[in-house]
């Protein structure tokens, strides 16, 4: 089953920094879809574009089409705030709203209007443990989301996410401020959560992507090169440009 | 190489001590001051000087008529211009498109808290006093404050709305909040310290000042305190121009006294303003 249908997308900023080229790409659900390549290729940009964050930045120009579960996300029409919930997202720094631990993994379910007690220590408590942090908070769920470290706030914004019960959960170089052994952590609950929800994941190094990826799209300059299976993508990528990036020629 | 070493040493220590030297020569006056009115204003303060009305020509008893007169002038001012200065300031960090109008808006604020304070007098009188016919009244002179204050507020809103950084904002947006929960839920509550501070300073410059009352509202003498803000009123920073310009005869303590009352009302708010804002960096996570 594909989530996102995504035909001719183009996307550029006002100050020309980032854009997007004529991007056609079908985002497999159940499974990691890694999006990797030098830095300003477009990565950040699809992302944003696939929960409309970019609404935020300064976009001149968006034309083509993003189908999600059978309407074009891009339409003036859409509900941006009810697609925010079904697509989350997590950032490359862990970014804990000045709230505790307890209000930040609420906090999307407060905004949506819940405000039964009990479901929402309930959704909390369930969001936690699958992001692995609840055995690590349980009991200082009131404290401050500041004090915990910065591998446990990535989770949290992790829990954050998963809290809203989203289909798709995209993650914008997630790992690229943590240690190695945060960095594992992430890694092994994403190929867990990969069962449940799409994934869609821009890693910070090849390396990274190479492991995680089930499809992977490589994106330079703001086109996408090439997509094909992790395996095949980094065994035997077909396209030149894509051989010189995972050799290290480039980049 | 030695000695040119040494040479650049010396410079620093040179330059270090010149600064400090500066930055003394600025404190000093201002801590000289204010130990002077205090030396010369605390005899004059006693319970009767701060819970009667004067008497004998203003020659003697108290100033509580003035110091009553302050506080309903600050209350007026405070009622009109914190909600309307803060939801501008919010409005313009947060919602304003970034195009000419908003900066040119922004150009008129900037250029309004520049303008003489006695200008801001005259308009009151033309406006508040005898176009919308308020009189000389703790309402005209509440209003005429709050024109002067709005500026402060409004631009120390925005920027304390600024402040926070847009990684909240976005995170915010991203787990489906809408732009006014974003502002609501996270902006300002984190930019709370910052504008209560600007609402501190502006109506602490709003306590001080004379000429913007002194067509509106400021009364030379009264008996009695107001019981209405549509009555005139006896207010601090007039009182102590009153007694030193117009009174033949005027014992020098109670001027420096009346001094002294006025300086604690202003030193006090600038005080709490201080200390809400060391309060809020300690606790602040960015």
């Amino acid at each position: 089953m594909k989530k996102f249908i995504i035909e001719n997308l183009s996307v550029r900023y006002s100050d020309n920094n980032e854009s997007l080229r004529n991007i056609n790409l079908e985002i497999a659900d159940h499974a990691i879809t890694v999006l990797f390549g030098p830095a300003n290729g477009g990565k950040s940009t699809l992302l944003r574009t696939l929960n409309r964050l970019n609404d935020l930045a300064d976009v001149k120009e968006m034309s083509g089409r993003v189908m999600f579960d059978g309407r074009n996300i891009l339409d003036k029409t859409e509900d941006v705030i009810e697609l925010r919930r079904e697509v989350g997202m997590v950032f490359s720094r862990p970014v804990p709203l000045p709230l505790s631990i307890y209000e930040n993994v609420a906090y999307g379910l407060i905004m949506e209007g819940e405000h039964d007690k009990k479901k929402l220590d309930d959704a909390v408590e369930s969001a936690l443990r699958r992001a692995v942090l609840w055995d690590e908070v349980y009991d200082r769920l009131q404290d401050s989301a500041y004090a915990i470290s910065g591998g446990q706030q990535q989770r949290l914004c992790l829990a954050r996410v998963l809290a809203l019960e989203p289909e798709v959960i995209m993650l914008d170089e997630p790992t690229s401020a943590l240690d190695p052994v945060a960095t594992a952590k992430i890694e092994e609950l994403l190929n867990r959560l990969k069962e449940k929800y799409t994934i869609i994941l821009a890693p910070h190094n090849i390396q990274q992507s190479a492991r995680m990826a089930d499809y992977a799209a490589f994106f330079l300059m703001g086109e996408l090169i090439e997509y094909l299976p992790g395996r095949e993508m980094f065994l035997t990528p077909r396209d030149k440009r894509t051989q010189d990036y995972i050799t290290g020629r480039f980049g | 190489m030695e000695r040119s070493r040494f040479s650049t040493t010396l410079k620093e220590s040179f330059g270090y001590t010149l600064v400090h030297l500066i930055t003394l020569a600025t404190v000093i006056p201002i801590i000289g001051l204010v130990g002077y009115i205090i030396a010369r204003g605390a005899p004059a303060i006693s319970w009767e000087f701060l819970t009667a009305a004067p008497t004998n020509g203003m020659r003697s008893g108290g100033i509580l008529p003035a110091i009553v007169g302050t506080l309903y002038l600050t209350l007026g001012t405070a009622i009109f211009s914190v909600p309307l200065g803060v939801a501008a300031g919010i409005y313009i960090a947060e919602y304003a498109p970034d195009n000419g109008v908003t900066r040119l808006i922004r150009l008129a604020i900037i250029n309004l808290s520049g303008i003489p304070s006695v200008v801001y007098g005259l308009f009151g009188l033309g406006l508040f006093v005898n176009f919308l016919k308020f009189g000389t009244s703790i309402l005209s002179a509440s209003l005429t404050l709050s024109i002067m204050t709005l500026p402060v507020i409004i631009s120390t809103t925005e920027e304390a709305c600024r402040s926070v950084p847009n990684s909240f904002r976005v995170v915010s947006t991203s787990l489906g909040a809408s732009k006014w929960q974003s502002v609501r839920k996270i902006v300002i509550p984190q930019s709370t310290p910052g504008i209560i501070t600007g609402i501190i300073l502006g109506l602490e410059r709003a306590v001080g000042e004379t000429a913007p009352i002194l067509f509106t509202g400021a009364a030379f003498y009264l008996p009695q305190l107001p019981n209405s803000p549509l009555d005139a009123t006896m207010a601090l920073p007039y009182h102590i121009y009153v007694i030193s310009t117009s009174v033949p005869g005027m014992p020098v303590q109670i001027q420096y006294g009346t001094v002294l009352v006025l300086l604690v009302f202003v030193l006090g708010m600038n005080l709490i303003a201080t200390i809400i804002r060391a309060r809020a960096r300690a606790k602040r996570v960015w």
